[in-house]
């Protein structure tokens, strides 16, 4: 296949993921978000940190339109600035987590044994584990951040990504094509790579962008407790965490940090639904 | 069905020793001195010595590990480090609340998820499955936590129809501890008011927690229900001229309830992690409050405790709907499954 085909057959992927309309507006509001995150400071109408105490709490207004918050500050940069935060942290748990997962999965996939066996059972026993109280006590042992955080969510999701890469593996294992590179003399890391992981990917990603809206949300949580993000930062979920001692008479500072996160983690939903749509095996080409 | 009951709790014990290793690990590796955060910021040096020593604190890690698994496997926790109680009696205290507040989550699932379910599946393609998708996606999408205080702000403050939060309001009396339910034990002390008050606080929480899981369940139940529909034996219901409605109830909706089981088991891990969630909005005194006061304050035994405790419990309901499943499924073997 030359490049020109391969870039043609993905952009008919994409033509194909956005004719559903849901999924359309769903990539429509995930690229809003990158761009706030991207140019933040272009977008920002305020600072994002700098007090201004004579304009606390202030209800929406033409100047502030989202209100602003105990210290002042407005709301809607705060957002702005928040989608960083968001989406970097959630990026960055699922690649950790995939990361981790994919060598493990593929690891027990590919020898099979008791690497299997053991790598499997230490998987078993992750997965037995409520995930984000796991990861509440690993952030709290670790210091409340949202490094740390993003830390410990990786350390307890990436058994569903070893668990995925493994089933795919053994299956592809048994695959003509890669039987014809043993006997042609592939190496074991060549087929485990260029023919196993590669195969792999589709599945992945499909998973990837389904759980990108759960690592939002999970990350949110944790802040949400104290154990993410920190005030002053302007995580969303550390937003909310500040805005309920004030949310009875402020209803400003609790609703939009969270419709930020309800709509960013419908928008992948709905961008995921659409791939797998498309993507898994079980569609109809 | 022994034999496989017998091999899932032996895992059972598998999964608690490697809990209390991992937790044990980790809450040891913590950058803060307990006994100094204990003491008080103004405390001389003296104090904290006293007190890491009182708690075995100032002793090897291996050592503290050691005393830590043979008191566990008497039953003994540890103190909390915060209030100088048992934690097992801590846990005995703060636990029914949280399962009563889970149960009435799961009960609102399995009453409005299945049906749900069922309706938009026996209508696919209608208005209604539209709607009914837009909705599940939206309920998934909904931070619980933000979905609890605008519930707040909407039944509490504007309607003024529902607390706040609590189990209880100020002035109703607090039944004597016999279940710990409050459902069950104001009942037993014979307070009608109690009662009702009672389950008007249990409203909101459970509302707030169960929303994500009923548009899980709806979902995947609505799945199975349109592979069900597809199904010989529906065609051939319908050929001897059952009427719909008794096809959906009695072919329909138990043969779709078996896949679902198995998601409604999961989803019972998220409930149980929505707890800690739910119950910080709703200051509702269960499990998950306590597991929050005792990371802020870095109390281990506390954080251990719950740890193990929440983790007892979701591997013992993923046992109970295997078995479940079994029962829904005669054809499912259980030697596959353990």
């Amino acid at each position: 296949m030359s490049t020109l085909e391969v870039r043609r057959g993905r952009q008919r992927l994409a033509t194909r993921i956005l004719a559903n309309p849901l999924s359309a507006i769903g990539a429509a509001i995930v690229c809003l978000a990158v761009i706030a995150a991207l140019f933040a400071p272009q977008i920002a109408p305020f600072d994002p940190i700098q007090m201004t105490p004579q304009d606390r709490l202030l209800p929406p207004s033409a100047l502030h339109w989202l209100g602003t918050d105990d210290n002042g500050r407005d709301i809607l940069s705060r957002i702005i600035f928040g989608a960083r935060y968001s989406l970097i942290a959630a990026f960055g748990i699922l690649i950790l987590a995939a990361v981790t997962g994919t060598i493990i999965g593929l690891a027990a996939g590919l020898f099979g044994g008791w690497l299997d066996e053991f790598l499997m059972r230490i998987t078993d026993m992750f997965l037995a584990f409520p995930a984000l109280v796991l990861a509440m006590a690993l952030t709290a042992a670790l210091g409340p951040s949202l490094f740390n955080a993003v830390m410990a969510t990786a350390l307890v999701w990436w058994p569903w990504y070893a668990r995925l890469v493994r089933g795919q593996a053994l299956q592809l294992k048994q695959e003509a094509y890669v039987e014809a590179a043993v006997i042609a003399g592939a190496s074991r890391l060549r087929i485990a790579f260029h023919h196993i992981l590669r195969n792999c990917l589709t599945p992945l990603i499909v998973q990837l962008s389904l759980d990108m809206g759960y690592a939002i949300l999970t990350l949110a949580g944790l802040s949400f407790v104290g154990l993410g993000a920190q005030p002053p930062t302007p995580e969303w979920g550390s937003m909310i965490s500040v805005g309920r001692d004030y949310f009875l008479d402020n209803w400003w500072m609790v609703t939009f940090p969270g419709l930020a996160i309800f709509l960013t983690v419908m928008a992948f939903n709905l961008l995921g639904d659409g791939m797998q749509e498309v993507l898994s095996p079980r569609a109809p080409h | 069905m022994i034999r496989f009951i017998c091999r899932r709790l032996l895992f059972l014990g598998f999964v608690l020793l490697g809990i209390s290793v991992i937790t044990f690990a980790l809450t040891h590796l913590v950058p803060g001195d307990p006994a100094r955060l204990m003491a008080g910021q103004h405390a001389t040096a003296e104090q904290v010595r006293e007190l890491a020593e009182r708690y075995g604190l100032d002793k090897p890690v291996m050592t503290q590990f050691w005393i830590y698994m043979t008191g566990l496997l008497q039953g003994d926790l540890g103190m909390s480090l915060t209030n100088r109680r048992p934690v097992l009696d801590d846990l005995r205290q703060f636990l029914p609340a949280s399962i009563e507040l889970t149960l009435a989550a799961v009960l609102l699932v399995v009453l409005i998820g299945l049906p749900l379910g069922l309706m938009t599946g026996a209508r696919r393609g209608k208005p209604v499955d539209h709607l009914m998708r837009l909705l599940t996606v939206g309920g998934v999408s909904m931070p619980l936590f933000w979905l609890g205080i605008l519930l707040q702000i909407l039944f509490y403050k504007h309607l003024q129809l529902l607390p706040i939060g609590g189990r209880l309001g100020v002035l109703d009396i607090e039944p004597p501890q016999v279940t710990g339910f409050y459902l069950i034990d104001t009942l037993l002390d014979g307070d009608g008011d109690a009662f009702k008050s009672a389950v008007i606080h249990l409203i909101l929480p459970s509302v707030t927690l169960a929303a994500g899981s009923i548009a899980v369940i709806s979902r995947m139940m609505r799945a199975s229900v349109i592979e069900v529909l597809d199904a010989d034996y529906v065609r051939t219901a319908r050929a001897k001229g059952l009427p719909d409605g008794a096809v959906l109830r009695t072919h329909v909706f138990r043969n779709a309830l078996i896949p679902t089981t198995t998601i409604l088991g999961l989803q019972v891990g998220a409930l149980l992690a929505g707890n800690v969630l739910a119950e910080v909005v709703f200051n509702w005194p269960g499990i998950g409050l306590y597991a929050v006061n005792a990371i802020r304050n870095l109390d281990y035994p506390a954080i251990m405790g719950v740890t193990l405790a929440i983790s007892v419990i979701y591997v013992f309901v993923n046992l109970l709907v295997d078995i479940a499943y079994v029962i829904l499924d005669p054809r499912i073997s259980l030697e596959g499954m353990a």
